[in-house]
């Protein structure tokens, strides 16, 4: 499989067409901006936060086909986490597209995120792929400033 | 001292070959970059606006001067460094004649386009702008000549006006003459648009500005490589380009200024080589062009600088400005032919830059696709950003075409966004 499909496989072109959980949240209790400067993403992370679990998470942007998918597997996959597991989920995430995962066995635990380890050939697109979890992080952290991925 | 090397030894007559067909496969060749292969295909190397690839006879003459001339410049009382000064002083001298500027004195080398704008902002803008007066520019302007301007601004408390353009991409020149008023204190304006590829009609323009005593200061980065350039006929007060988007080296670039506007403004950077004397009550300042040449200039970029200007001389511009244009049509057609792409920037005098978007797919897709088949191209805000907001886009693919690119060039671009619309359907 060419380098190229395996960065734009399946199941991130399905996430960019039809992204998850692509709406803004009204009653949102966390909101923060994400942006990347270098190419103009920019994404708004709106997440219910209860008791450290994340009831409910929501985004709205525009953005290329890697940041729009990966916030799109992002949303549909801490949903219901508590922050820590979210938090513990972006560590393996950034591990996976950054190319330092040894072995399969760590790909494995990462379920649809999987799907992203392609970007590791394609160092110039880990920062689209990671923008929504950076978004995701200040809001769980509840920085309610813009961030961004530089 | 530089008007003496000009009138001497260093002006080599072009080799005036005027060749009228345009022989781009004998460019090609002189371009050693452009034989290599990127992801298992040849090099489709469309990436012009943001930076042009060099030729051999450049980089020799670097290396030459790094082996054989290398020493400080205005300095020693060496042979290296002699040869080195007046090598330097040769490449300014060139320059001068290239653009048609009156005298040597009025080339100042800078690092690039951005930090000849920021010199002109910094000595001769907060000299002449004020609490309350007015800096205008134009709403395609590339981000190094809006910032610049607008901290002089926010310094002074003065104002940031834009000259608004179409939807074409074509600056409106009735709003351009309304906001021409007695406040404003400068127009600063790109001859060609890097995002848009809109020729500026910037003769009528500064003939306007000069109608009620406004100097303008124009940003050449684009336009340098496309267009010849007389400075004179054009009647600018600043002219500004870099060496690297016309086939020279990174890291050096001109400032034009008319010789009484440069004697008359402030340094902008204090230090060795500008000076005349200094003890710690007062320092002189030195004469021009080194009163704005603080410190050890990049030296192998300006005799780097000078070889391209050398080669250039060599190339009909003519010819090659007619080259580019039917690239221009040709690839204006073949494009506009692919069903969802929509080209951004329309005005009825372009460059040879496209700029373009495709429904459904971000640029950055389009340019990673693309660079799968080994071509370059430009995907984002090309640092203009409030062009972007104009056309309600959040980024463009660009391709922007040089005189060594091809027709098949294009069409392997075609080929590349048709494989690019195929994996995104």
């Amino acid at each position: 499989m060419s380098a190229l499909r395996e960065l734009y496989q399946e199941v991130i072109l399905d996430h960019n067409k039809s992204p998850r959980n692509f709406r803004k949240m009204e009653n949102a209790n966390r909101k923060v901006e994400g942006y990347n400067p270098l190419c103009g993403d920019h994404y708004t992370v709106y997440l219910q936060l209860e008791h450290n679990v994340i009831k409910d998470v929501s985004f709205e942007g525009a953005g290329c086909a890697i940041s729009k998918a990966s916030a799109s597997v992002m949303s549909a996959t801490v949903k219901g986490k508590t922050k820590a597991e979210a938090e513990k989920l972006f560590e393996s995430f950034h591990t996976l597209v950054t190319g330092k995962m040894d072995g399969m066995a760590g790909v494995g635990t990462l379920g649809k995120l999987a799907a992203f380890s392609g970007v590791s050939e394609f160092p110039a697109r880990v920062k689209c792929a990671s923008l929504a979890w950076h978004t995701l992080k200040a809001a769980l952290e509840s920085q309610d400033d813009v961030v961004t991925t530089e | 001292m530089t008007e003496d090397i000009a009138t001497s030894k260093v002006v080599e007559k072009p080799n005036v070959s005027t060749k009228k067909s345009f022989d781009v496969q004998r460019i090609r060749e002189d371009f050693p970059i452009l034989r290599h292969w990127v992801s298992g295909k040849p090099l489709v190397y469309l990436d012009n606006a943001a930076t042009s690839q060099k030729p051999k006879v450049v980089l020799d003459a670097m290396n030459h001067y790094y082996l054989e001339e290398n020493s400080n410049i205005h300095r020693g009382v060496h042979t290296l460094s002699d040869k080195a000064t007046q090598s330097y002083e040769a490449a300014r001298v060139k320059v001068q004649k290239r653009i048609n500027a009156s005298s040597a004195k009025e080339i100042i080398f800078t690092r690039g386009t951005t930090e000849s704008i920021n010199l002109v902002a910094s000595s001769y803008g907060r000299k002449h702008v004020q609490r309350g007066d007015i800096v205008l520019i134009s709403a395609m302007e590339h981000h190094s000549n809006i910032v610049p301007w607008q901290m002089l601004c926010e310094e002074k408390s003065a104002t940031l006006n834009v000259i608004p353009m179409n939807d074409n991409g074509e600056l409106l020149l009735e709003e351009y003459k309304k906001l021409l008023t007695e406040k404003v204190k400068i127009v600063a304006l790109t001859h060609v648009s890097n995002a848009l590829g809109t020729i500026n009609p910037i003769k009528e323009m500064i003939a306007t500005a000069h109608s009620k005593g406004i100097p303008v200061l124009i940003d050449g980065a684009q336009a340098i490589t496309h267009l010849k350039i007389d400075v004179q006929d054009l009647d600018c007060d600043f002219y500004t380009f870099s060496s690297h988007k016309m086939f020279g080296p990174t890291g050096v670039g001109v400032l034009y200024g008319k010789q009484h506007l440069l004697e008359a403004m402030p340094p902008y950077q204090g230090g060795g080589d500008m000076i005349k004397s200094v003890t710690f009550e007062k320092t002189v300042y030195n004469d021009l062009p080194n009163k704005f040449e603080a410190g050890t200039p990049n030296i192998a970029g300006g005799v780097g600088l000078g070889a391209t200007i050398d080669y250039l001389n060599k190339i009909d511009l003519q010819s090659l400005a007619q080259y580019e244009h039917e690239l221009l049509v040709y690839a204006t057609e073949v494009l506009s032919e692919i069903k969802g792409l929509r080209i951004i920037g329309n005005a009825k005098d372009k460059a040879s830059v496209i700029s373009f978007v495709l429904d459904g797919v971000h640029p950055h897709d389009i340019g990673t696709i693309l660079d799968d088949d080994g071509i370059a191209i430009r995907t984002g805000h090309h640092c203009a950003q409030p062009v972007m907001k104009r056309f309600g886009i959040p980024a463009t693919a660009r391709a922007s075409f040089a005189m060594y690119n091809t027709k098949e060039e294009v069409d392997a671009l075609v080929k590349g966004i048709h494989k690019t619309i195929e994996v995104f359907s």
